[in-house]
This record gives C-alpha cells, sequence and structure tokens, in this order.
C-alpha cells in the first residue's frame, strides 16, 4: 500500500478510452462498478465536448460478484452495436474487473459472432501500466488488429503514395494542447509539401486504417503514446519513423532534418535549410526576441521543469539552448522512459528527478528556490504556496489548459507561445530592477506567508522594516540566507548590520 | 385529460451516470474537522477523487488513498501491517480525533477485512477507527454519506435516557455549520431543543443518543444511517418530507412538533412569506416542465419543491429509492401534484441514460437535471440543462435557502437566446 495524495498520471483504463474516444465510430464498453465512467465528464467537461462521449459501462455490481457477469458484458455489447452502430467496440478493463478475473476475452469473441462491430478486448493491466504506457499498448493494438485483417502475408506488397507522405501518430483526446499541435504539424506538413496519409487516432475512422503502410513515414510527435505502433510499422512494414519532438527552434529544425534525411533514403532530393532559415528567422518571432535586449534580465535566471517526458525534456532544452536560463533541475513522472530522459538532458542539466511523488517535488522546488517553474498543475500550486511563478508545460492539466485560442506548442507558432509562457512566468525585466531599487510595490507591512513565521531569532524593528521592502519574491529567501547567516555566527538578534553583512557574505 | 392519481414507479437497467460513493470524504472531512479520511482503493478511486474535487486536491486536504499495489490484491502483503504503516504516518503527520477507513470496490472484492482489522489497530495506535463501505459496487453518490453516518451512529455516547425530560431530538445528515443552526433555531422558535446533530463538526463532541431518543432525518438519502439509529441505537425515527423548499421545511418542522404535541406557531405565515420572497422566480418555472435523469437522491424532494413552484414534472430517476424512508415525502409530492392540477411524475429507480436521452428528446422539456457528463451534449443539442452536482453542494435546506434551490434551476432558464 502506497500512502498517495496526488497522482500524475490516471489508471490504466484512462489511456486506453483516451485512444478509444479518439477514434471515429469507435465505443468503448467498461467493465466497471457504478461511478467509474467519470471520464465522461472530463471528456464532457475538459474537452467541452459537444457530442456524448462513446464510453459506456457494463456495471458490475453485486449480482455480478455472486454469479459473474454472465450474458450482461456481451448483452451490453450487442445492445450497443444495435443502438450506434460502430464499426468496432473496445471492452475495457478496470481494476475492478482485472481481479475478478473473468474471462473477458471469451465474452468478446462470443459477442463478436452476433455484432456488426468488431469487438476487441484492451490488452492492460490495472496494475502493471498507467494510463500513457496503457493509451500506447491499445493504440498498438488496433493498429496490429486492423492491418492483420489485411496484410496476412509477411512481405505484403505495398503501394507506396506518390507523392511523399507521412502519417501522424499519438495525439488524442484529453492531451495537453494535442489539437492545436496538430493544425500546426498539418500546416508544417503542407508548407513542406507532404502530404498527410492519416492521422491516428484523432478523428480517423479504422476502416481506413489499412492505409497506413502506404505513407512514406511515420511521425510520432509524443513519446508517451505512439511509440508502440511506429516500432511495429517499422518492424512489419518497414516504415521508417521519426520520434523527435519538434518543440522549440532547435528541435524543430531537427525534426525538419531528420524528415529530410528520411526522404533521402527514398530518393528524394530536398532540401529544407531555406525552409528552416526563413521560418525560424522571419516568421518565427521566438529567436529574435530570445535575442533582444530585453531578454537579457534571463540570462541566469533559475528555473526547474518537471512533467510528462516529451515536454519537460523539450522544455529544459529550450530553457537552456534557446533562452540562457540555468536548468536547476528537471525531472519526468514517466519512470518507464527514465533512461531517454536522462540520456536527452543529462549534458545540461546535472541534476534529473524521476519519480511521481509530488511531496518529494515539493520539497525540491522549496530547496532550489527557483526564479520559475514549469511543471503541470501540481507544480502551480506549489508555486503558489511558495510564492514562485509557474508556466503549465505538460499535463495533468486544469480546464484552462484546454483554451479556444490558438495555442499549439509544437511548431514555429508553438515557439511564439512558449517563448511568451518563459518570459511571463519571470518578473518582467526593468519591473525587477525597480523593485529592487524601490523596495517594491507594497512596502508597508504585512502578514507573513507561513514560511516567515517558522524560525527562532529574532529580527529588529529597523531590520524588519528593511525586509518588508524587498520585493516579495525574493523576501523569503533573504530571510532565510540571513537568518542562516546569524546562526552561523551565534547572533541572537538581527540587526540592520546583520543584514548586511549577510548579503556581503553571501556574495563573496 | 385522465390524470393518474398514484405515483407510477419503474424500475430500469441500472445503466447511469453518477458520482461514485467516495466523493462524501470531500464534504465530509470538511464538516469533521477533526477527521482524516484514508480511502482504501486503488488508482481509479484516487483519479475520481482528484479530478472531482478540483482545487480542494491542493489544499492539503485531511483525505488519502490508501492505494492498493499488485501485492496487497495477491496478499503478498500483510493487510493489517500496511493499514498499520500508513494509520501510523498520518497520526504523525495529522494527528486527528479519528481514522475514516473508506472501503471501495477493491477491498469488497479481495474481502479485505477492514470491520475486523480496525477495532485491533485501534487500540494499538490508540486512534478510533470509524469503518465504512461506501463502493461503487453497492452505493450511488450521495450513498457514500449514508454509509459513513450509519458507521459514526454507533460512536455516539449511550447515557441513560432520563425519565422526567420528554426524549431528546437527534437530526442526522451533515450539512455546513450555518444551514445547522439556521434549522436549530427554527425549531427552537417552535419550543424544540435539538439535542444534537450527527455528525457534529468535532468527532469529539458527537451527540448522547439514548435508547428512546427521537432522530429525524434532514436528507432523503440516509436510509441506512435510519435504520441503524432505529435497530442498533434504539431510537424513534420521525419519519417527515425533508426541509427542502418551504413546504418542505414547513411540513418538517410540523412533522416534528406534532411529535412533542406542539402547536406550531407562525409557520403558515413563515412559509407564505417566503414563496412571497420567491415571486419573480416563480415567474420564470411557472408552467415549464422539468426532467430529471437522476444521480443524488435529492431528486424526489426537489421534484416535490418544484411542483409546488407551478413546474410540471415529467420523470424523476433516482438511483435507489427507499419508499419506507421517503413515505412522507414521496406522500407530499402525490398531494403536491394533485393540488396543482399537474401530472404526476414516473419515478425511475436504477434508471438507463440511454433510454433516458431517447425520452428527452420525445418530451422536450424546458430543463434538464443531469451530471456534468450529459449536460454539454444536450446543451449542444439546444436542451437546457442544470448539473445535479450543484444541488448537493449548494445550501438548499430550510426556509432561508429556497431562493438558493430556484436560482439553480432558473439560471438556465433566465438565458436569453444569445445573438451574434
Amino acid at each position: 500500500m502506497k500512502l498517495a495524495y496526488w497522482m500524475y498520471t490516471g489508471p490504466a483504463h484512462i489511456g486506453t478510452l483516451r485512444i478509444a474516444s479518439s477514434f471515429k465510430n469507435v465505443h468503448a464498453i467498461m467493465h466497471a462498478p457504478l461511478g467509474d465512467d467519470y471520464f465522461n465528464v472530463m471528456q464532457s467537461m475538459l474537452e467541452r465536448e459537444q457530442n456524448f462521449t462513446p464510453v459506456t459501462a457494463s456495471i458490475v455490481d453485486r449480482h455480478v460478484l455472486a454469479q459473474g457477469s454472465k450474458d450482461k458484458v456481451i448483452n451490453n455489447i450487442t445492445r450497443k452495436d444495435k443502438e450506434e452502430n460502430p464499426d468496432l467496440v473496445i471492452v475495457t478493463p478496470t481494476c475492478t474487473s482485472s481481479i475478478l478475473q473473468e474471462d473477458l476475452a471469451n465474452f468478446v469473441t462470443r459477442a463478436s459472432y452476433s455484432s456488426n462491430a468488431d469487438v476487441l478486448l484492451a490488452d492492460v493491466n490495472h496494475y502493471r501500466v498507467n494510463e500513457l504506457q496503457a493509451a500506447d499498448r491499445t493504440l498498438e493494438q488496433v493498429i496490429k488488429f486492423y492491418l492483420e485483417k489485411v496484410y496476412t502475408e509477411p512481405n505484403s506488397h505495398i503501394k507506396k503514395t506518390k507523392k511523399p507522405s507521412v502519417n501522424i501518430i499519438g495525439g488524442c483526446t484529453l492531451g495537453f494542447h494535442n489539437q492545436h499541435d496538430l493544425i500546426e504539424l498539418k500546416k508544417i506538413f503542407k508548407e513542406l509539401n507532404i502530404n498527410i496519409n492519416l492521422i491516428i487516432p484523432e478523428g480517423t475512422s479504422v476502416n481506413e486504417l489499412q492505409k497506413l503502410p502506404e505513407a512514406w513515414f511515420n511521425f510520432v510527435p509524443y513519446r508517451e503514446t505512439g511509440l508502440r505502433t511506429a516500432r511495429y510499422l517499422n518492424n512489419q512494414f518497414n516504415m521508417p519513423y521519426l520520434d523527435i519532438t519538434p518543440m522549440g527552434l532547435q528541435q524543430t529544425a531537427q525534426c525538419l532534418r531528420q524528415i529530410q534525411e528520411i526522404l533521402k533514403t527514398n530518393q528524394l532530393d530536398i532540401d529544407f535549410e531555406p525552409y528552416i532559415k526563413h521560418q525560424t528567422h522571419s516568421i518565427s518571432q521566438a529567436a529574435w526576441f530570445a535575442r533582444s535586449v530585453d531578454c537579457q534580465n534571463l540570462i541566469g535566471k533559475k528555473a526547474i521543469v518537471f512533467g510528462d517526458a516529451t515536454h519537460a525534456a523539450a522544455f529544459a532544452k529550450i530553457l537552456h539552448y534557446e533562452m540562457g536560463i540555468e536548468v536547476a533541475w528537471a525531472g519526468t513522472y514517466c519512470s518507464h522512459d527514465a533512461e531517454w530522459f536522462k540520456k536527452e538532458i543529462s549534458h545540461f542539466c546535472k541534476d534529473i528527478v524521476i519519480t511521481d511523488d509530488y511531496n518529494l517535488i515539493a520539497s525540491l522546488i522549496a530547496q532550489s528556490e527557483p526564479d520559475a517553474i514549469f511543471g503541470t498543475q501540481m507544480e502551480r500550486h506549489i508555486g503558489k504556496r511558495l510564492n514562485i511563478p509557474c508556466g503549465v508545460i505538460s499535463s495533468p492539466v486544469h480546464i484552462q489548459n484546454f483554451p479556444l485560442s490558438y495555442k499549439p506548442f509544437l511548431g514555429y507558432e508553438g515557439s511564439n507561445q512558449i517563448a511568451d509562457l518563459i518570459y511571463n512566468s519571470f518578473t518582467l525585466g526593468m519591473e525587477d530592477h525597480l523593485l529592487e531599487i524601490f523596495g517594491g510595490h507594497d512596502n508597508f507591512p504585512q502578514a507573513e506567508p507561513e514560511l516567515l513565521k517558522s524560525s527562532s531569532i529574532i529580527w529588529n524593528k529597523n531590520a524588519s522594516e528593511e525586509l518588508n521592502k524587498i520585493p516579495r519574491f525574493i523576501r523569503n529567501k533573504i530571510k532565510r540566507k540571513t537568518e542562516e547567516f546569524a546562526k552561523a555566527n551565534n547572533f541572537s538578534e538581527i540587526t540592520l548590520e546583520t543584514m548586511y553583512a549577510a548579503k556581503e557574505s553571501n556574495s563573496s | 385529460m385522465l390524470q393518474a392519481k398514484e405515483l407510477n414507479f419503474e424500475c430500469e437497467t441500472g445503466n447511469y451516470h453518477t458520482f461514485c460513493p467516495i466523493s462524501c470524504v470531500s464534504w465530509l472531512y470538511q464538516k469533521i474537522e477533526d477527521s482524516f479520511f484514508l480511502v482504501i482503493g486503488t488508482k481509479t478511486c484516487g483519479y475520481f477523487l482528484q479530478n472531482a474535487m478540483g482545487v480542494m486536491i491542493f489544499s492539503e486536504p485531511r483525505y488519502a488513498m490508501a492505494e492498493l499495489e499488485e501485492g496487497d490484491i495477491s496478499a503478498q502483503l500483510n493487510d493489517y501491517q500496511e493499514l498499520k504503516r500508513l494509520c501510523l504516518e498520518i497520526k504523525k503527520d495529522r494527528n486527528p480525533s479519528v481514522i475514516f477507513w473508506i472501503g471501495t470496490c477493491t477491498t469488497e472484492i479481495i474481502k479485505m477485512d477492514l470491520e475486523g482489522i480496525a477495532p485491533k489497530l485501534e487500540t494499538e495506535i490508540n486512534i478510533p477507527i470509524v469503518v465504512a463501505r461506501a463502493n461503487g459496487l453497492d452505493y450511488a453518490f450521495t450513498q457514500g454519506e449514508d454509509t459513513v453516518l450509519a458507521a459514526l451512529a454507533q460512536r455516539c455516547p449511550k447515557p441513560k435516557a432520563s425519565e422526567l425530560e420528554s426524549p431528546p431530538l437527534i437530526i442526522f445528515g451533515s450539512l455546513p455549520e450555518s444551514t445547522c443552526n439556521q434549522l436549530t433555531l427554527e425549531l427552537e422558535h417552535q419550543g424544540i431543543k435539538v439535542s444534537g446533530w450527527l455528525p457534529s463538526q468535532k468527532y469529539t463532541q458527537l451527540p448522547d443518543i439514548p435508547e428512546g431518543a427521537y432522530v429525524v432525518g434532514v436528507n432523503p438519502f440516509l436510509s441506512r444511517t435510519a435504520t441503524t439509529l432505529m435497530r442498533r441505537r434504539k431510537a424513534k425515527l420521525i419519519s417527515a418530507p425533508f426541509p427542502i423548499g418551504p413546504d418542505g421545511t414547513r411540513a418538517w418542522i410540523e412533522k416534528i412538533c406534532s411529535i412533542y404535541n406542539i402547536e406550531p406557531k407562525n409557520l403558515m405565515e413563515r412559509e407564505q412569506k417566503i414563496w412571497d420572497s420567491l415571486s419573480s422566480e416563480l415567474e420564470i418555472v411557472r408552467g415549464k416542465s422539468v426532467f430529471f435523469m437522476g444521480d443524488n437522491l435529492l431528486e424526489i424532494s426537489i421534484a416535490r419543491f418544484l411542483a409546488s413552484c407551478g413546474m410540471h414534472v415529467y420523470e424523476v430517476g433516482i438511483p435507489y429509492m427507499d419508499k419506507r424512508y421517503q413515505s412522507a415525502e414521496l406522500k407530499l409530492l402525490q398531494e403536491t401534484c394533485l393540488k396543482q392540477n399537474t401530472n404526476l411524475p414516473r419515478i425511475v429507480e436504477k434508471p438507463d441514460n440511454y433510454n433516458q436521452i431517447n425520452r428527452i428528446y420525445d418530451l422536450k422539456p424546458d430543463l434538464v437535471i443531469t451530471g456534468m457528463a450529459h449536460a454539454n451534449p444536450l446543451e449542444a443539442r439546444n436542451i437546457n440543462t442544470k448539473w445535479s452536482v450543484e444541488f448537493t453542494f449548494a445550501q438548499i435546506h430550510g426556509f432561508s435557502n429556497a431562493l438558493e434551490i430556484l436560482k439553480l434551476v432558473t439560471r438556465p432558464l433566465k438565458r436569453e437566446m444569445l445573438t451574434y
């Protein structure tokens, strides 16, 4: 047993449902007790979805415990088949059904005899995989099922599209800014003259999946979902894939160069460099913005980064390479992808944290006192408590992370958005100086935050007045350092002299 | 038109959307200030609580998951040792006066003997441990509170009934403190002393329940608590409509007065005054139709109030219908509909949401009271909706809160056709 207050990833069935509900005309049936269909609420509230979420539950109640599901699951599948006429029904196990150990596979087989829809049992184990891993697996499972139907021979001859084309794999519902990212990717591929063969699962019908191998290559924008599918397609159909996330200018360029290499192996001689140069310097504002004098104030500022592997790694790189910001440490809760994560950022980031314990993250943030945090909604709240600004860069997310306006994180417009997000998260340049010179907007005494109350050392009147003049966002830090200095020197009271002495000793 | 004179009860497939009953920890931990709630379940439970409770999760709540891992399921780990370890950690960090263990679907299926472990651990770590099985196998949403209060009822002190005075009155049901005070005052005006509330604000202040005490519920989902108070504590249940809406509140007070042989004073006037104050909201709802999809068991009482307001109630979906515990409320619903000369609604227990949506398409009600899973899709089809969850969290009890209920109902109806 584990004492848990907060989780970065959801249970496995959420991942399966995210994939199922992203496809067009696919219905998921959860084998679950009453109340486990909370996914429908999230879909309807966070995504503001206008359609009924295609997820129903085959309810596990006392009768099921006593006598088994019997025909209940099968009846629910065939009923849904008649009511909604889906192409595919995915039966989704939950934590409850996985310990009941009912033969769901048998139900699925029997139901498939009497329904027009294909019926699949999601192959995910609640106790072994999390939401993201389950999404990755379910997507692979669906793709495999439909391709194996058509391409029965090991080396089936595949007709590739005439023009270069790509499959975009992995964007799905409830993903962090996924909808906007997809639009941006479509735009980029169009400008590069690469056709989009299929986008899966988002909005695609399973009947189109047999077209997948016709693309020249596969593109996986997010590591968390789609990599397994891409690897499978690579093994079975010899399709190259690309898993560089085009987030930030540098990584977008890398991504495009990689695409160029792939296309070259297909005897297509193209040069993306002029495009990259033009986009980086003329279309995107991010490169010039980082060079502009205003951003000089960001140089040497300290940030920490935490999130899923894709977003945290990409953000750490942007902060370090593109903005000159020190990444004190970076981390991810995707422990299954820890090796990759470490490899990506270890040459510029000394400390790497792999954990799903938010208490640990909270105390690490408190210890390192960064100027800004880039993390999930949880880190935003940690930041609020510690009075440190935070930009949200990764799931888990709230409704405000499903903005109405166009806010991609990928590609060139994504770079603009990210630059804004980073810049706005720090205290603005000139304001920063003025606050320091004039002692802040609010140099009247005010209720001290919790952190300040704890110490035992007395501040005399002058010193505490001086302390109150220090801008709020660094006041805690100064107070703590001064007290440390006083303790080390056995002062029981802090005077103005002590403060200045502490400042000198700290800066030396 | 021929009008049915009796309420019509049906039962469907139980394929409906509701909150898991463990959601009760979110309001009960706030109500019982010295408590800690430990939900013994899986990531699924945790994910639900985390998302359903939104911001509350960040304010260092006094609840947590004991997340079961594979070793717990396959009994490679010892339940007793594991729970002891976690509870000691909670004791050290939070030092609560009581720890509630909330059993879930998983603890049911693996038959974890929470009721057996709790008394042993209680003496070992020296903190009361109250066990409530609030799982989705057996219960819906607000029934979670019922399981917790039923368990809590056993912990109330039991003094000898004093023979001089008339039996004391204990009210059961968790309400915000200000609502408790309002209802207590209403009864005091009639000369009735409320000797305690279950739950109290602190675990250490649970009310005395002597044998023969009178108990009365404030919420329609508390049937297990009522049963426990009657059977285990030998209390006498006052069966009354619930104090929701001015009509319900008057009927509730009247019934309690009648038990104590008190002639209620100024009650009719008090009710009429409230109705008068509602007139502008009443204008909006009068003659409009409403459909309850059903998810929190408040449906009968709110339907009855809305019928009093002159609305037509097409259907009252409800997760579970205890006809005995709600008998007075059902009777008042029937009387109200006959008096208002509107059709008696069909009452659908364990509804089937899919069928309900088809009925909604046919009936085209002016308002559908429903969960969040269906609200946006219905709005997108030009059907006005109100989230049912809000009725659970808003203050809706007593005379002065009648306006709150109506405001929830009229908000979607007030919205003019938007033009662009």
